[in-house]
């Protein structure tokens, strides 16, 4: 929106820095999020601003980079904002239908607007999840490496 | 684009007991439905005109609103809608002149617009006079702060049918409507 925020507000993290947290946290379980909330103190009460509510979004791609925009398929999608007493709001769009994820998610987000908090939570909550994302793909990309077909071998066959 | 003001405390039964209350107020003109609003409002908007507003618009209907920057946000983000400054399908702005807005086509005449105009008070109680379809004989209604030149302005609103626009009128948190079919008189 181009409208700008009133002066009250805090200014926001940049941009780049906010998408990635609230990416480990789309790809983190509630499970995970809450295991590592319990590390930091207890997060001031916050309020439901919209949902969590679920719905359908359509997912679209582009063949070759180039092609035209077509609709690959729809997608399950949980999102929701809730807002702490201070003001800040913080969103969570989600796969699925975990409904406590994205309210997690959402939190953490809202947590993670506070420049003075932000180093401790990032520490506690965010690097910690973003390390087991980044085990698991390296461990599923072992998986699959080893099931690797070198095209060119089979040319030099013949 | 952040709003600090919920929308309905249950979005969905709240939104469907909001539309039947319109539906209601609609088929009766002039008589006054009770509404169960939002549990926070942003400044500016009175209970029922939130409550309308949250039940009403999407993003298939652009809205006309003069009410402050916080329920300009707090419409944006609930019911993702598009303000505009021009012809809306919903027009929430007391600015707005009745026959400045559009009345729909002779082929179209559902397009016209529904204003949604604050007013200080609705009363059962003897003020106008209305009859008209949806009313079996007469109803009174007392209607406190409605604009200057409003009932002239009606009179040629409903000469237009049914080309017209409709009106729900908001106090507090009840509201009545005036179907652009409906007959007012000063009692």
């Amino acid at each position: 929106m181009a409208d700008a925020p009133p002066a009250t507000e805090p200014p926001s993290p940049p941009v780049a820095e906010r998408r990635r947290w609230m990416g480990i946290l789309a790809r983190a379980s509630a499970a995970e999020i809450e295991q590592h909330l319990a590390d930091i103190p207890a997060p001031p009460p916050h309020r439901r601003l919209r949902g969590p509510e679920t719905g359908l979004v359509m997912v679209r791609g582009r063949a070759g980079g180039d092609g035209a925009a077509f609709n690959l398929g729809e997608m399950t999608v949980t999102r929701c904002a809730v807002r702490l007493e201070d003001g800040r709001v913080g969103h969570a769009y989600v796969a699925g239908r975990d409904a406590r994820q994205a309210e997690l998610a959402a939190l953490v987000d809202a947590l993670l607007l506070d420049d003075a908090a932000r180093p401790a939570i990032s520490e506690a909550v965010i690097e910690p999840l973003a390390a087991a994302q980044q085990d698991r793909r390296a461990a599923e990309a072992r998986r699959a490496a080893a099931t690797r077909v070198q095209f060119f071998t089979m040319t030099q066959m013949r | 684009m952040d709003t600090r003001f919920p929308g309905f405390a249950d979005p969905v039964l709240d939104a469907q007991a909001c539309f039947r209350a319109v539906l209601e107020a609609m088929s009766r003109p002039g008589r006054i439905q009770p509404i169960t609003p939002p549990p926070e409002i942003p400044p500016g908007l009175s209970p029922a005109a939130a409550a309308v507003l949250l039940t009403l618009v999407d993003a298939a209907t652009p809205l006309r609103l003069a009410a402050g920057d916080d329920a300009a946000s707090w419409v944006r983000f609930h019911c993702g809608c598009a303000l505009v400054a021009g012809a809306a399908p919903f027009v929430l702005d007391p600015a707005a002149r009745l026959l400045d807005l559009d009345p729909g086509t002779e082929e179209e005449p559902e397009r016209g617009a529904t204003l949604i105009l604050e007013v200080t008070s609705l009363q059962d109680a003897p003020g106008w006079t209305l009859s008209g379809p949806g009313i079996r004989d007469t109803h009174r209604l007392r209607v406190e702060g409605a604009p200057a030149g409003f009932l002239p302005d009606w009179t040629t609103n409903r000469a237009r049918f049914p080309r017209g626009v409709d009106v729900i009128l908001c106090a507090g948190t009840r509201i009545a409507a005036l179907p652009r079919t409906v007959r007012i008189e000063e009692a």
